[in-house]
């Protein structure tokens, strides 16, 4: 197992990307946060603190969880749901940014897409990732980029924080079958 | 878990699991997502060989929500009215593609007999047999105390629960004592002494005879339907003495502590079990009951059939 990204790092791109956010959407009123539970949660409210230390509001935030929108429910036993917070201003007319804490094959995030069609029509969707791995199974990008990480499939890439297991650091290895 | 007969096919933390699960969908079709797509494709057959209202209803609105099919197939107007045997009704279910039968029955153990004959592949829910079980409906009721009086818990430990009323014929109260003291609440069965089934003594709860001095001392209150289609001998002497003895009215509201709940699982006999201010009070929580009703039917569906399929019997 090796160390990709340690704290330093990660704190950095967290504070990058939330650079990159306010410089595309022209500050912070637009913007809605969505993380992804639940490491992207814990990174979209870490992002919106930084958007608040930069810009001095609140930038809205919540959570999109994607488990009854997955395309793999029929595979594997069924999931514990975890929370979906909409941010009271909702989506419509807002530029959602989805956040996640790793890049793969993009499916978390059609199904993100899905679920956030259910909630209404943003004017915008764009998304940020802590890691991206490469190995996309569909025609997904992220828009806001942590730290590209190229990555065999076989390898296994582990995203640490703090708020969920105690230390900040991304690590990869080479695993069996993820 | 691949069927859902009895609340003992459930540990503590599947219970749980099926309660957190109820709770976040929940928030979602309060929020603006009403529709989610998880169950398209897949076809739930609501086999109801008893009348009800709110259950079928209940079963139905949760399938539509989770996009499945849904089938409803009533005695009434089906072959079941002319003899047909279940093993048929179950064979023909199953040359349809049923993934999931939602079956009431007036037999006590019909839905075991379904799913343990390998009539049919499907999953089989009980939506109350007999005078045996009705675990949805525990389900929703342990799902309405958490919310009122849990605090935050996972579980109902330190709650204190009356169940009131016709144990005797009360698949609601059987599923009730496993599921309430399953999390940890403390349930008491409040009755006359020929309302009680054989057999008490050995469930794991305290037993009165006399509701006034239960009333005070519980978090929550369940009346029970006086069921007089299942009663064939004379129980009590008088509706109005059992209304005396054992509705809940005015005084007794009063008697609650302040927080205690009211509960009802529905239909209602207005005036002999409860008043009607007993059953409209700021206290009772018996429309709550319904709403929440759709959630956990919800979660047990999602859980049931939104996985890959389980082969075999009941793990």
């Amino acid at each position: 197992m090796k160390t990709v990204l340690p704290a330093p790092d990660i704190s950095r791109a967290i504070v990058r990307i939330a650079h990159e956010i306010l410089e595309r959407y022209d500050g912070a009123e637009s913007i809605t946060l969505l993380g992804i539970p639940t490491r992207g949660a814990h990174l979209a409210t870490r992002i919106a603190a930084a958007i608040n230390a930069i810009e001095g509001g609140e930038v809205a935030v919540g959570t999109l969880d994607t488990t009854m929108h997955r395309d793999d429910l029929r595979t594997r036993s069924p999931k514990a749901l975890l929370p979906t917070l909409i941010p009271a201003a909702g989506v419509e007319g807002r530029h959602v940014v989805l956040v996640d804490d790793v890049l793969f094959s993009g499916r978390t995030i059609r199904a993100a897409l899905d679920a956030l069609g259910e909630i209404g029509r943003p004017t915008s969707v764009s998304l940020a990732v802590l890691v991206d791995r490469g190995h996309r199974e569909l025609p997904i990008k992220a828009d806001f980029v942590g730290k590209n990480i190229p990555t065999s499939r076989s390898e296994v890439i582990k995203v640490n924080l703090i708020e969920v297991d105690g230390t900040d650091e991304v690590t990869i290895s080479e695993g069996g079958v993820k | 878990m691949k069927h859902l007969l009895s609340i003992n096919d459930l540990s503590r933390d599947e219970a749980i699991l099926i309660l957190d699960t109820a709770s976040e969908l929940a928030r979602i079709s309060d929020g603006p997502m009403k529709k989610l797509p998880t169950l398209r494709g897949r076809t739930i057959v609501n086999l109801f060989a008893e009348d009800s209202t709110r259950t079928r209803i209940s079963f139905e609105a949760a399938a539509k929500r989770l996009s499945a099919d849904v089938i409803n197939f009533a005695a009434k107007g089906s072959s079941l009215s002319k003899g047909e045997s279940l093993k048929d009704t179950a064979q023909t279910l199953q040359a349809m593609g049923a993934d999931a039968v939602v079956i009431r029955h007036p037999a006590s153990g019909a839905p075991f007999r379904l799913a343990d004959n390998q009539w049919m592949s499907g999953a089989v829910i009980n939506a109350g047999d007999g005078t045996h079980e009705h675990p949805s409906q525990a389900l929703l009721d342990a799902y309405t105390i958490r919310k009122h009086l849990g605090k935050g818990a996972k579980d109902l430990s330190g709650l204190r629960v009356a169940i009131v009323g016709d144990i005797l014929h009360s698949r609601v109260a059987r599923s009730n004592v496993l599921l309430l003291t399953k999390l940890g609440a403390h349930v008491t069965l409040v009755a006359p002494p020929t309302l009680f089934p054989f057999g008490v003594e050995s469930w794991p709860v305290t037993i009165s005879y006399d509701l006034d001095s239960v009333i005070p001392q519980v978090d929550a209150i369940m009346m029970l339907r006086i069921q007089q289609e299942r009663m064939h001998e004379i129980f009590f002497p008088s509706a109005r003495e059992y209304s005396r003895y054992y509705g809940l009215n005015r005084d007794r509201v009063n008697a609650l502590n302040p927080k205690a709940i009211i509960m009802h699982p529905g239909p209602m006999n207005r005036g002999l079990e409860i008043t009607a201010d007993a059953a409209d009070s700021a206290r009772s929580v018996i429309i709550e009951q319904v709403s929440n009703g759709v959630s956990v039917r919800m979660a047990i569906l999602y859980l049931l059939l939104g996985g890959a399929p389980i082969e075999g019997g009941i793990n």
